[in-house]
């Protein structure tokens, strides 16, 4: 009894907060609600308009960009360094803990960092240019077209000491016998990383990739710092519209509707994977 | 030495070489924000930001700290950082409490629909912030404590609630189920068993928990934004708004120092307790 009673609290916030919250921004998103909450459906009505608007989807195939570019190299990187760590490196400490201190700083601080580390007048440019180079260009940043992409540099930054971290544990957890059995057949250290080890850890990658991507769709701090969307809203990203639309323009429509979309899209990357997920386990 | 020891040995060093120009590009941001903070306003303002300073001083950190302006209040970020202090405390206390009696209730006691309940607070974990955000402002407006500190600890319970009751029952889950069985038997109820024997027991995991907690809820920006009003504006939300303040000469040596109070905390923390931090990190990874 008294369990129950503890329990109490967490499910009723679990309902309350989530899932009756859920449900209300989903419902919204079916009317015609603009400033005030209109109780009305209306169908897809507020779809239509946010997939017509321009301001959407820049900030919708931005996600895409953004997503692919920041899963790939985050990907990539953390798996090569864990790799490297795993080759029984001295210093390990040392170099584990520069690689994972990004993870402990805000996504404030780490786009006002790069924000001020691209800027073209104080930043690599500025640096290039003083070492000789007086023509050098490397404005990405206040470039309309190219702003994303910088988004994608303090993402790998921040994010690849924790597919290390994950990465490097598996790696540690794969069986010796296995790589016994490769040396003696002769097989090249790479060679047997690419063909056999990463193989085994397929699931973990899985995660990686989910785990990425999930914080992709849901960036919001560091675009803000980095870009603020800009310049224009040629960065702006899905988490963003969202607030700007809810608080700045008050227009809770569009807002619960791109809402709604970017929580289809956490869906479409989380259940897949649960499902699979649990089967694996079960079996 | 045969050509495939040199080899070998070629490689060991390719994979050093590696691993210091990764760990680098890894540091250098850092190294260039605490440059620039200990520069002066003249030579931020000739040089490059990549530039050492050339007579080092604190000029710059005091200002930040005690006079920097957002908008017209030039209160420096001390502001900010005793408003995040009075959020963190009472946010972190209570979700850590609540995610350890959740995760217990759980996992020891035979409730029926255990396993739906922790599926769907497993969902919790992943639902994005800008779902919910909205009803939550309408909830607490209409229960009256919108834009304040209750407000802000409220909604920081509220999103660790799924991910701490998580750490805590699949921590729970791997005690021995004898140990609340005898305790029973010895005619200890739910909240006896839980003080004394389960919290002493878990020492570990509640470091674990206290740290993720710590370093999210001060590196948090979007609830701060939103639920804590102008009077407990929290450091990253006053850092955003003293760095992109763009009236008159932006004083970057300022703005760097700043920035790096904000960062200090958390950098603290990761620094003295490295393998706590990254097990609560890989844990938490799904939140936000």
């Amino acid at each position: 009894m008294a369990a129950k009673l503890a329990l109490a609290p967490t499910i009723l916030i679990m309902l309350c907060c989530y899932y009756a919250s859920v449900t209300w921004t989903v419902y919204i998103s079916m009317t015609r609600s603009f400033l005030l909450p209109v109780y009305k459906l209306a169908g897809a009505a507020q779809y239509e308009r946010l997939f017509a608007t321009p301001r959407w989807q820049v900030a919708y195939g931005n996600m895409f960009l953004f997503g692919a570019l920041d899963i790939i190299g985050t990907l990539c990187l953390g798996i090569l360094l864990a790799i490297l760590l795993d080759r029984s490196v001295r210093f390990e400490g040392i170099f584990r803990t520069i690689l994972l201190y990004p993870l402990s700083i805000s996504f404030i601080v780490t786009g006002l960092t790069w924000q001020w580390l691209l800027s073209p007048t104080i930043g690599v440019q500025h640096l290039v240019r003083d070492l000789g180079w007086t023509n050098f260009v490397f404005d990405w940043i206040t470039q309309p077209d190219r702003a994303i992409y910088t988004l994608v540099f303090a993402g790998i930054w921040h994010q690849s000491g924790l597919i290390m971290a994950i990465m490097l544990a598996g790696l540690r957890g794969v069986d010796r016998e296995i790589w016994r059995a490769a040396r003696i057949d002769g097989i090249p250290t790479w060679r047997t990383y690419v063909s056999i080890v990463l193989p085994i850890l397929r699931p973990l990658v899985v995660t990686c990739v989910v785990l990425i991507a999930i914080a992709v769709v849901k960036s919001y701090d560091l675009v803000v710092a980095m870009t603020n969307g800009g310049p224009g809203f040629s960065s702006d990203l899905p988490g963003k519209f969202v607030v700007d639309f809810e608080f700045e323009r008050a227009n809770i429509g569009q807002a619960s509707a791109a809402a709604t979309v970017m929580l289809g899209s956490v869906l479409a990357i989380v259940s897949p994977y649960l499902y699979f997920e649990l089967a694996r386990r079960n079996r | 030495m045969t050509s495939s020891r040199r080899n070998a040995r070629i490689g060991r060093i390719g994979l050093y070489v590696l691993l210091v120009w990764i760990c680098l590009f890894f540091s250098i941001p850092l190294l260039v924000v605490i440059s620039t903070s200990l520069k002066s306003s003249d030579e931020v303002r000739q040089f490059s930001i990549f530039t050492l300073p050339a007579a080092p001083g604190f000029a710059a950190w005091i200002k930040a700290w005690s006079s920097a302006c957002t908008g017209l209040n030039c209160g420096g970020v001390r502001v900010g950082f005793w408003n995040s202090v009075r959020i963190l405390i009472p946010s972190v206390i209570i979700s850590v409490m609540a995610g350890a009696v959740t995760g217990y209730a759980l996992s020891h006691w035979r409730i029926r629909g255990a396993n739906i309940i922790m599926l769907l607070l497993l969902f919790c974990a992943f639902i994005p912030y800008q779902v919910i955000l909205y009803p939550l402002v309408k909830t607490f407006s209409t229960i009256g404590i919108y834009s304040s500190l209750p407000c802000i600890v409220a909604v920081h319970i509220v999103f660790g609630l799924p991910v701490m009751s998580m750490l805590f029952r699949n921590f729970y889950a791997g005690l021995p189920e004898e140990l609340v069985k005898a305790a029973r038997i010895d005619g200890a109820g739910f909240w006896r068993i839980f003080a004394f024997v389960m919290l002493p027991m878990s020492v570990n995991i509640l470091i674990v928990a206290t740290i993720l907690q710590t370093t999210g809820i001060w590196n948090d920006y979007l609830l701060g934004l939103i639920f804590a009003g102008r009077d407990n504006m929290p450091m990253t939300v006053q850092l955003n708004a003293i760095a992109t303040t763009s009236t008159g000469i932006i004083e970057y040596n300022v703005n760097t120092a700043a920035a790096l109070l904000t960062a200090l905390p958390p950098l603290l923390i990761y620094f003295v307790s490295g393998r706590y931090f990254v097990r609560g990190i890989t844990a938490g990874a799904v939140k936000g």
